[in-house]
């Protein structure tokens, strides 16, 4: 079992005891621990279980790659799941449960899996949820949804805050070991600002951990220095606890700063997005250590050996007291010996290479460690630890030659570059033969917008695994980098570190080479979606070919770790069973994040109040005052109705409707769109954008207009006035207001560039304000009167559908006679800045008239009532003007317009087209919103045909029944037919309803023409 | 995220900056037009792997709409030119054939 040792730990400080709980349990860590370290040294070797079979997991790794121990963090407000422990830093208080088992860690009824494990193979889901049908929903949905997932949902509002972080840099530096740390001082010898960052709390990475000496210093004194070296020059920053996430186009990358991860409540935010714009982007990434895979290799206590010997060197944990080391390559004989070193004893290293000769395996001899070469493992022992292992000759089919007891294993199958960031942007892999990884091809980088390469790579991200050869490629990549984001050339010599000889590795891809398939179903590649070599294998004879598809039909490297330690292993198998080489297989897509990153991070600040901007008229305050509803509308906020105390939203808005109707309403309408359209060519544009000739407006006078698109379908509508001989204001819905403005400009600035006509969205600058019902005139003449003079309002001086400009009262205004209720209305603009008094002064001098605000959905029944369209109920991008009956507001004079080719293609003058009608219920209630219609007979698929749907529906208080307005084929010649709205709310009742006009309500428009 | 360089400021826009608005150079057909241009107009659109001409427009800035040539490919951007032109500029099509001897145009 793990424990801490007495001494060593380059990272904790003993001085600093902290307390944590895990699982309700009480345990002890130092300052400076990862949670990993302190859960080990606190001897807590079981952590997690796996996701299909429930198998007993421990901490396998030391860093991101971690796939197994996945810990619930925190409570309540900041709980959160699938946090790793390894990149988790212990503080004082913290406290974590593990994932995935039911009832307990220790015991877990899942478990049962593991025993079923033979018919739980790769493709388990497609093969077995498929018949019977009914079967999915009450037996495989409920047990798939029980099962599905790690960790649990949070379920509390997250306590935290986020931002993010903009930077612009020369060169960035992803990676703060040495390499990085080279890289960060050659790149910034060239004049170049580097932005150095590193996932970590600690610079130097592995080499500090591995040992040997640059610049004839030790690596820790080598890496103090550069640190202090970069900190002390003004073109440099360097950053810890930021991880390198994403690297995208022209340079764009992304880092995830934990800023308060390990001081949880401190006031900072939590994490933080940095977005980063970088000419060039060193990847000083480092490499991942490979499993082996022989049976047994995901039991707790299998270790990789660079993490084991992390866990010693770093934070002074040991995982075993025994632990046996297996290896295809040299590195793993520097786990031995710090495990050696630490006085803990090694029983015994196997190399699975033929021969295991060079300088670490004499030293590995020298230090009395037996060393078998050609040897592997046939098996682990041990259910939720290690308890032993066979050993077996690597050649053979598994016999075991010789049973060791040990209580840890540690294994490296050799070391993969970290070619994520270099591969986000569409850099190139080759496959190095010698050194057994894919590493990135210098000759294939990504490219910038200027076609040259904006990402190189330093030290192991290159695929250099030596100290001597990392610290060369890191020094020149720097300089590199420097120089292309326009440094000038450095002399700066690199660190000097003496060359050493290694032995080469040799792939070994399945430990024995012959073992059978009791063996192989026992050996894990993603240890966390439990996929092993048996899985890869039977997809490939069933048919898998292509990595791609072999991923999604086993689940390798599709879990959160995304297959870090998996997919060479994977893909080697794969190739294996084609009978093809690895660089013929290819990886799979390497894609951003790196490794997950929060929600939270990136939302940023956008949440809550701050999740988008927030139009307000100038009137808004005094709606909030008065306890209005609001909606939203485009990025505005309308009230929806004003209710009174005691009142429902419903009994409001029919009251403002009644109001309306027999004394006075006033609508706040500043948010409808207001373009200015001018020019000596304005006239003939406008009559390019609307379907209705705009350019033989009076001036004066005002018109509705349609727009459509270039497919002739309608897209927005308006009041379009006339001011001067050479100015339009053209009035469109509150929504649409800036995709129209970009609409006009997009055909004035790429197709008419030469006509004359300038645009000038006005919305902001002008507050609207709609004075509607019988007294609307009264109490205009009333602020006439009160200031002693003002524009006359009579209906010989300004008749329905004409505009002045003028005074009224006090107020700088322009008077619209339009109505979208039916009323006698006016529309009255005035400078944005007058509007709150304005709103003040009509409220003030209708007291006498029954003034009352009303909202948007009073605003919706009246025009409803009137059967006016409105964009988005009647239209919803399919529906073309004469679907509506407004043939009417569509030239038949003009040459061309936006829609009108598109509007005589043969579906659009198809005569089966749904039109609009009016629809009355029979017993007078309101159709549900959206109800189709149905005729007779049935479609391809066995449904009853529709004939129809609704688009508008509302209770009418005028009218005292439901109304509503719809699309029914054939409808307008239909008139006084009954048809049927079957409702879906499980009552199985259809709604009958008469086919008749839209206008419900004073259909001779006596009411607004007064 | 790309960045262009607006024609019309200069400024290197982030993406963020800009708005996408499709395959540049479309010749419009109005009435009077056959089905099958106005089909091409309407509907037609290329998808090239390498040499692509955009239209985009400067909407967090100067407003302006502007054609770009980039490959899909590789990112890189060939250039950017005003959009009151009906064709590229002789330059910036004589740069892309050199890099690109078997590129086919940008009809």
């Amino acid at each position: 079992m793990s424990t801490r040792l007495a001494q060593g730990g380059r990272l904790i400080d003993r001085s600093k005891a902290m307390e944590f709980t895990f699982n309700g349990k009480r345990m002890t860590g130092y300052a400076g621990d990862t949670l990993a370290a302190a859960l080990l040294g606190a001897g807590q070797t079981l952590v997690g279980r796996s996701f299909k079979y429930h198998r007993p997991r421990g901490i396998l790794a030391s860093g991101s790659e971690e796939p197994n121990a996945l810990v619930h963090l925190g409570e309540g407000a900041r709980f959160e799941p699938d946090q790793r422990v390894t990149t988790t830093e212990l503080f004082d208080g913290l406290t974590c449960t593990s994932q995935n088992h039911w009832p307990s860690l220790e015991f877990d009824v899942g478990a049962i899996n593991n025993k079923f494990s033979r018919f739980l193979t790769a493709g388990f889901y497609y093969k077995t949820f498929m018949f019977p049908r009914v079967a999915w929903e009450k037996l495989f949905e409920p047990i798939v949804r029980q099962s599905a997932g790690l960790g649990q949902v949070p379920k509390e509002r997250d306590a935290d805050r986020y931002e993010h972080f903009y930077a612009h840099v020369d060169v960035l530096v992803v990676g703060g070991g040495v390499a990085g740390l080279a890289a960060a001082r050659s790149a910034a010898s060239t004049g170049a600002k580097v932005l150095l960052i590193e996932q970590t709390n600690h610079w130097g990475g592995r080499a500090v951990v591995d040992g040997g000496e640059i610049d004839g210093m030790p690596v820790e004194g080598w890496v103090n220095k550069a640190v202090e070296e970069l900190e002390n020059m003004a073109n440099v920053t360097i950053r810890t606890r930021i991880m390198g996430a994403g690297v995208y186009d022209h340079g764009y990358a992304t880092g995830y700063e934990r800023v308060a991860d390990h001081t949880p409540g401190d006031g900072r935010p939590r994490h933080r997005l940095w977005r980063i714009r970088a000419k060039q982007i060193v990847t000083a990434t480092g490499a991942i250590e490979r499993p082996l895979s022989f049976a047994g290799n995901d039991i707790p206590g299998v270790m990789l050996a660079g993490a084991l010997r992390d866990y010693i060197v770093n934070w002074g944990v040991s995982a075993g007291d025994r632990v046996v080391v297996v290896t295809n390559n040299d590195d793993a004989y520097r786990t031995a010996l710090a495990v050696k070193a630490a006085g803990l004893n090694v029983p015994m290293i196997l190399d699975a290479r033929a021969e295991a000769g060079g300088p670490l395996a004499d030293a590995a001899r020298e230090a009395g460690i037996r060393v078998e070469a050609g040897k592997g493992i046939a098996k682990v022992h041990g259910g939720k630890k290690v308890t032993g292992v066979s050993v077996c000759a690597q050649a053979g089919e598994g016999a075991s030659l010789e049973e060791i007891k040990c209580d840890a294993v540690a294994m490296s199958g050799g070391w993969s570059p970290v070619v994520h960031l270099w591969s986000h942007c569409g850099g190139k892999l080759i496959w190095d033969v010698e050194q057994a990884h894919f590493r990135p091809d210098p000759d294939r980088a990504p490219t910038s917008h200027d076609g040259a390469a904006f990402v190189v790579t330093a030290g192991s991200a290159t695929g250099a695994l030596s100290l001597a050869d990392v610290m060369a490629d890191a020094h020149a990549a720097g300089k590199v980098a420097g120089k292309a984001a326009g440094g000038k050339t450095s002399s700066k010599a690199a660190p000097e570190v003496a060359p050493e000889t290694m032995q080469p590795i040799e792939p070994v891809w399945v430990m024995p080479q012959g073992a059978g398939p009791d063996k192989r179903m026992k050996m894990w590649l993603d240890f966390q979606n439990d996929v092993k070599v048996s899985d890869v294998q039977l997809a490939a004879r069933e048919g898998y070919e292509s990595v791609e598809h072999t991923k999604r039909y086993t689940t390798l490297g599709m879990a959160n770790d995304q297959g870090k330690l998996s997919n060479i292993n994977g893909l080697a198998i794969l190739s294996d069973a084609l009978s093809q080489e690895i660089p013929a297989t290819g990886t799979t897509t390497f894609r951003p994040p790196y490794n997950p990153i929060s929600f939270g991070a990136i939302a940023g600040e956008a949440r809550g109040e701050l999740f988008q901007p927030v139009r307000q008229t100038p009137m808004h305050a005094w709606h909030a005052e008065a306890g209005a509803y609001f909606e939203p509308v485009g990025h505005w906020y309308r009230p929806y109705c004003y209710p009174k105390s005691g009142e429902t939203h419903e009994q409001a808005v029919n009251r403002e409707v009644l109001n309306t109707r027999e004394n006075l309403g006033l609508l706040d309408a500043s948010t409808l769109g207001k373009l200015v359209v001018k020019g000596p060519d304005a006239g003939k544009f406008l009559d390019m954008m609307y379907t209705n000739m705009m350019s033989n407006l009076a001036v004066g006078k005002c018109r509705y207009g349609l727009m459509c698109s270039e497919n002739g379908f309608l897209s927005d509508d308006g009041v379009v006035a006339r001011i001067d001989e050479d100015t339009w204001l053209c009035h469109t819905t509150s929504g649409g207001a800036d995709r129209i403005h970009a609409w006009m400009e997009d055909w004035l600035q790429c197709e008419w560039w030469d006509w004359n006509v300038y645009v000038a969205n006005v919305t902001e600058q002008l507050a609207q304000v709609a004075v509607v019902g019988p007294n609307a005139r009264k109490v205009l003449e009333k602020l006439n009167d009160q200031a002693g003079g003002g524009m006359d309002l009579s209906a010989e001086a300004l008749p329905f559908m004409q505009w002045r400009d003028g005074k009224i009262g006090n107020f700088d205004a322009r008077a619209y006679r339009i109505s979208f209720s039916g009323e006698l209305s006016y529309e009255i603009a005035v400078p944005a800045s007058q509007g709150r008094a304005f709103w003040d002064a009509l409220l003030d001098a209708g007291g006498e008239f029954g003034v009352m605000p009303y909202g948007t959905e009073c605003l919706h029944i009246m025009r409803a009532e009137k059967g006016f369209i409105m964009i988005g109920d009647e239209t919803d991008g399919t529906v073309i003007p004469q679907d509506l009956g407004l043939n009417w507001a569509i030239s038949k004079k003009k040459e061309d317009f936006m829609g009108k080719r598109a509007q005589s293609r043969s579906h659009m003058t198809d005569p089966d087209r749904w039109k609009l009608v009016g629809l009355e219920t029979l017993d007078g209630s309101v159709i549900p919103d959206g109800a189709y219609a149905v005729g007779e007979g049935v479609n391809a698929n066995g449904q009853k045909n529709v004939i129809g749907r609704v688009t508008s529906t509302y209770y009418s208080p005028t009218l005292k029944k439901g109304i509503a307005m719809g699309l029914v084929k054939h409808g307008p010649d239909r008139m006084g037919e009954v048809i049927g709205f079957p409702t879906v709310d499980g009552s199985n009742t259809v709604v009958k309803a008469k086919i008749v006009s839209p206008v419900f309500y004073d259909p001779e428009g006596e009411k607004q023409n007064v | 995220m790309l960045t262009l360089q607006c024609p019309y400021c200069g400024v290197m826009a982030d993406e963020t900056e800009l708005h996408a608005e499709g395959e540049a150079h479309i010749k419009r057909f109005g009435p009077g037009s056959s089905d099958e241009d106005f089909e091409t107009y309407l509907f037609e659109r290329k998808n090239p792997k390498g040499v692509h001409f955009e239209r985009w427009r400067h909407t967090g800035g100067c407003g302006k709409f502007f054609h770009a040539a980039r490959s899909t490919m590789t990112l890189e951007v060939y250039g950017t030119y005003p959009a009151q032109t009906l064709e590229p500029p002789k330059e910036l099509i004589d740069a892309i054939k050199a890099k690109h001897p078997d590129w086919e145009g940008y009809k």
